[in-house]
């Protein structure tokens, strides 16, 4: 090809206060490819694109737009230039509709009348032409993510953009959703529109891209032709070392049944129900994975089970009844029959960012006689306890005086980790385990899992990543709308069958 | 009651419901672009002094007006300045400038005036006069309608007519125009504003200044329409009680029509009726005053259906990292 790229960057660089997100980076972007920027969280990937995009601005450095410099100092010249973009979290106004949505910045003139008949029409044309059918009156927030995003990417559209940058768009999709994506993806580069799909899965990137980009701490350290590499590949450059991408475990050995719930029903404060009478069964020595795509009620499980939500129904540990609402229904009643939970969200619920790891170690366990002199606090006791614990989890770096904010997203989880790890439960919770991890620290934390599992302890796991769950799980539990769609082993199953279970639709005899 | 007994007193409703309306109208686009302001009591009342001031003066009470909206438009560009700029607490901001806008009134009036921190009396051309509205004087003595026209609808200032028409004109700029999608949208999630290429700042500026605008009419009416002179505490909680019946409205102009009407009737019968008997019992003239702010603390302990304020609000807007 003689054509200038697309997008080209030169030795663009950028900082947030002392954290150098972006250094010297360069890049080259051919017309009519879909290109991948692959790399761990707080690689820079995002910033970068931001920057392109005009959401932030760099400290040096300089964008070319097809072959010309292009200065983009915000969002209004990024758009001029002809560059789209879909961000991670949407910018979408919930409770306007479609069609406000993708008028807002590029209405037509002062009066919104002659703007939307417009724009319907316009719409509905770019809606036929890619397959991305949405209703153009339907509220944003009536919408399943998936449409969203279509909203987003209709946006970009309707702005005439020739450049396009997702960012992780398949976070929030079902397997299936996140194919009918690719298909729109692929109709646009057959358009002769260029693509940048930034993404931290590795399968992603083989399927779709032309060539691809890692970046590596802020660098640009390799950029290939997708045909020439390999998942395995592509993983080393990403963390630099060789890394293990299959979880090193046995088979199972299943003990005596250590929870069984029955009939579970949650309701929440607007009246809807979010579980719909769940039945499950956790052994000794098991890892039961609950697959589904985000919110169709794996968070209200964990909720129940950790004692934070109320709920009707029976749960018993160890054949012993737990009660579920009401006194006795709390997260320290939960903890001393011998749960412990890793909480999805671990910025809300795992951690108090502003307080030192040695103060988050003692959460839930600050009335152990270990950590307590008389009335007071043994201080001591608890930093010399979170030392030791930081020691045995790698947390990096080993300082019990720093406050939870200043690791990085894997440290923290693993002090989190450690915290309900070593208070040696029964029956460990845990949501979201790698959730913004870097891979190095994936591997860490899934052999530390493991291992609590091999200890003959019943984990169950919650995780929207499919990967995570096939890889990790005994047993698979797929929930859609609050219910258990059905049970898997993973050995019998393949993500084609899970993703249709997650969509809701029954899978095939099994 | 007889109809000129209600007319009365619905007369008086709307004249009490006008600064009322200015200010709900005024927090409604600062609120609706995410801006929360309780400053609308100090703007009032600054703009109360600086009217009656002018007015005095002057002697015109255009100038009057003009000088009250200058006023309280200077108080908003502060609580701009505070809270989109240097992305402040916009509830400090705003009881800063309740209390700046207390202090300085009777500051600057006792050294202009020397009369204990009031205007002197205006009259004539520095008040707004009431309009008689054409062929009220002719139906005066058709019964119902023209007593209805004559007493009702006529004769008022000019100030409460703008008042009226400020809720349309409110309704179709904020549902209907470009400026009014934008306003609304930068209330809600100002980040999809601001990748949409439309400056978040510009747009939250824009929508308090005009807050500041219309709380500069609500006091020139109140000093210069209203009464004829500034003094003391003149805004007298008004600022609040808009604010309260902006909540109630949910955020909407028509809502807030309806809910300033409200105020102002009840605050029109606390002044019609001093005493008053139910079932034998005498209720305190005190009680009947009391009524407006009875009904702000039950609105704003939310007794009134459930409000959802601007999803923004409140917050200054930081692209997150």
């Amino acid at each position: 090809m003689t054509d200038a790229p697309a997008i080209e960057l030169r030795r663009i660089s950028k900082a947030f206060g002392p954290v150098q997100a972006n250094k010297d980076i360069s890049l080259k972007v051919m017309p009519g490819t879909i290109h991948g920027i692959i790399g761990e969280n707080g690689a820079g990937k995002s910033t970068l694109m931001s920057i392109l995009y005009g959401f932030y601005k760099a400290d040096s450095g300089e964008i070319l737009v097809n072959g010309r410099e292009t200065p983009i100092p915000d969002s209004q010249a990024a758009i001029k230039a002809g560059i789209g973009m879909v961000f991670q979290h949407f910018k979408l106004v919930e409770n306007f509709s479609v069609l406000e949505n993708v008028v807002l910045g590029a209405e037509e003139g002062a009066f919104l009348r002659p703007t939307l008949a417009k724009a319907r029409r316009h719409l509905t044309e770019l809606a036929r032409e890619y397959e991305m059918n949405v209703d153009p009156d339907a509220k944003i927030e009536d919408l399943s993510v998936g449409h969203q995003q279509r909203v987003e990417i209709l946006k970009a559209l309707y702005r005439e953009a020739n450049i396009l940058i997702l960012d992780e768009p398949t976070g929030v999709l079902t397997p299936a959703e996140a194919d009918h994506l690719f298909r729109i993806l692929r109709g646009l580069k057959a358009e002769g529109k260029t693509i940048i799909l930034i993404t931290h899965k590795l399968r992603e990137i083989m399927e779709i891209t032309d060539t691809v980009s890692v970046m590596r701490r802020g660098e640009m350290t390799d950029t290939v032709r997708t045909a020439d590499t390999s998942p395995q590949d592509l993983a080393e450059r990403m963390v630099g070392r060789k890394v293990l991408l299959r979880v090193d475990k046995t088979p199972a050995q299943p003990g005596k049944t250590v929870l069984e719930v029955k009939g579970l029903r949650v309701t929440d404060s607007q009246g809807v129900e979010r579980l719909k009478g769940i039945d499950l069964t956790v052994r000794a020595g098991e890892i039961v994975g609950i697959a589904g795509v985000a919110g169709n009620g794996q968070s209200e499980l964990l909720d129940v089970l950790g004692g934070i939500r109320a709920a009707t129904g029976e749960i018993t540990l160890n054949g012993q009844p737990l009660s579920l609402s009401g006194p006795g229904s709390d997260a320290r009643a939960r903890r001393r029959a011998g749960i412990t939970h890793v909480p999805e969200d671990r910025h809300r619920l795992g951690l108090i960012l502003d307080f030192k790891a040695w103060e988050n170690t003692g959460f839930g366990y600050q009335d152990l006689p270990k950590y307590c002199a008389g009335l007071m606090m043994d201080n001591r006791a608890l930093r010399e306890d979170t030392d030791a614990k930081m020691g045995r989890f790698d947390v990096r770096p080993h300082d019990p005086n720093l406050a939870a904010k200043s690791f990085s997203g894997g440290n923290q989880q693993k002090i989190v980790l450690a915290r309900e790890i070593e208070a040696d439960p029964d029956l460990l919770l845990i949501g979201q385990p790698t959730r913004g991890v870097d891979i190095g620290a994936i591997e860490f934390i899934h052999q530390r899992i493991v291992e609590l599992r091999d200890a003959g302890k019943a984990i169950l796991l919650v995780s929207v990543e499919l990967d995570e769950i096939m890889s990790l799980s005994d047993r698979i539990a797929v929930m859609f709308d609050g219910r258990i769609m059905g049970e898997r082993l993973p050995a019998e199953t393949d993500e084609t069958e899970l993703g249709l279970l997650m969509a809701g639709m029954e899978g095939r005899a099994a | 009651m007889d109809l000129n007994t209600v007319l009365l007193i619905l007369d008086s409703t709307l004249r009490l419901a006008t600064p009322l309306l200015f200010a709900c109208l005024a927090g409604l686009f600062s609120e609706r672009a995410g801006v929360f302001d309780i400053g609308l009591e100090g703007k009032m009342l600054i703009a109360a002094f600086f009217s009656a001031a002018a007015a005095a003066l002057t002697g015109n009470v255009w100038l009057g007006l003009l000088a009250g909206c200058a006023a309280s438009m200077a108080l908003a560009a502060i609580h701009g300045l505070a809270s989109i700029t240097f992305r402040g607490n916009q509830l400090i901001s705003g009881v800063a400038i309740n209390f700046l806008a207390t202090g300085l009134t009777v500051l600057i009036a006792q050294d202009w005036f020397q009369q204990g921190g009031r205007t002197p009396q205006l009259e004539g051309g520095a008040r707004f006069q009431p309009i008689t509205l054409p062929f009220a004087e002719t139906l005066r003595d058709v019964p119902v309608f023209g007593q209805i026209y004559y007493d009702l609808i006529s004769g008022h200032t000019i100030l409460v007519y703008a008042g009226f028409l400020a809720v349309p004109a409110t309704w179709y700029v904020l549902f209907r125009t470009r400026f009014g999608l934008r306003l609304r949208a930068v209330g809600e999630n100002p980040g999809a504003v601001d990748t949409a290429g439309v400056s978040v700042t510009g747009l939250r500026y824009g929508a308090v200044m005009i807050c500041g605008l219309l709380c500069g009419f609500a006091g020139a009416y109140l000093s210069t329409g209203l009464s004829a002179g500034f003094v003391k505490d003149m805004s007298a909680g008004r600022g609040f009680i808009a604010l309260a019946a902006l909540i109630f409205a949910k955020w909407r102009p028509w809502s807030a029509l309806g809910a300033c009407l409200l105020f102002g009737l009840l605050d029109a019968l606390g002044n019609r009726f001093q005493s008053i008997e139910i079932a034998g019992i005498a209720l305190p003239v005190q009680f009947m005053q009391a009524l407006p702010y009875i009904l702000t603390v039950v609105i704003l302990a939310g007794f009134v259906g459930k409000a959802i304020p601007p999803r923004a609000g409140g917050e200054a807007y930081v692209k997150e990292r």
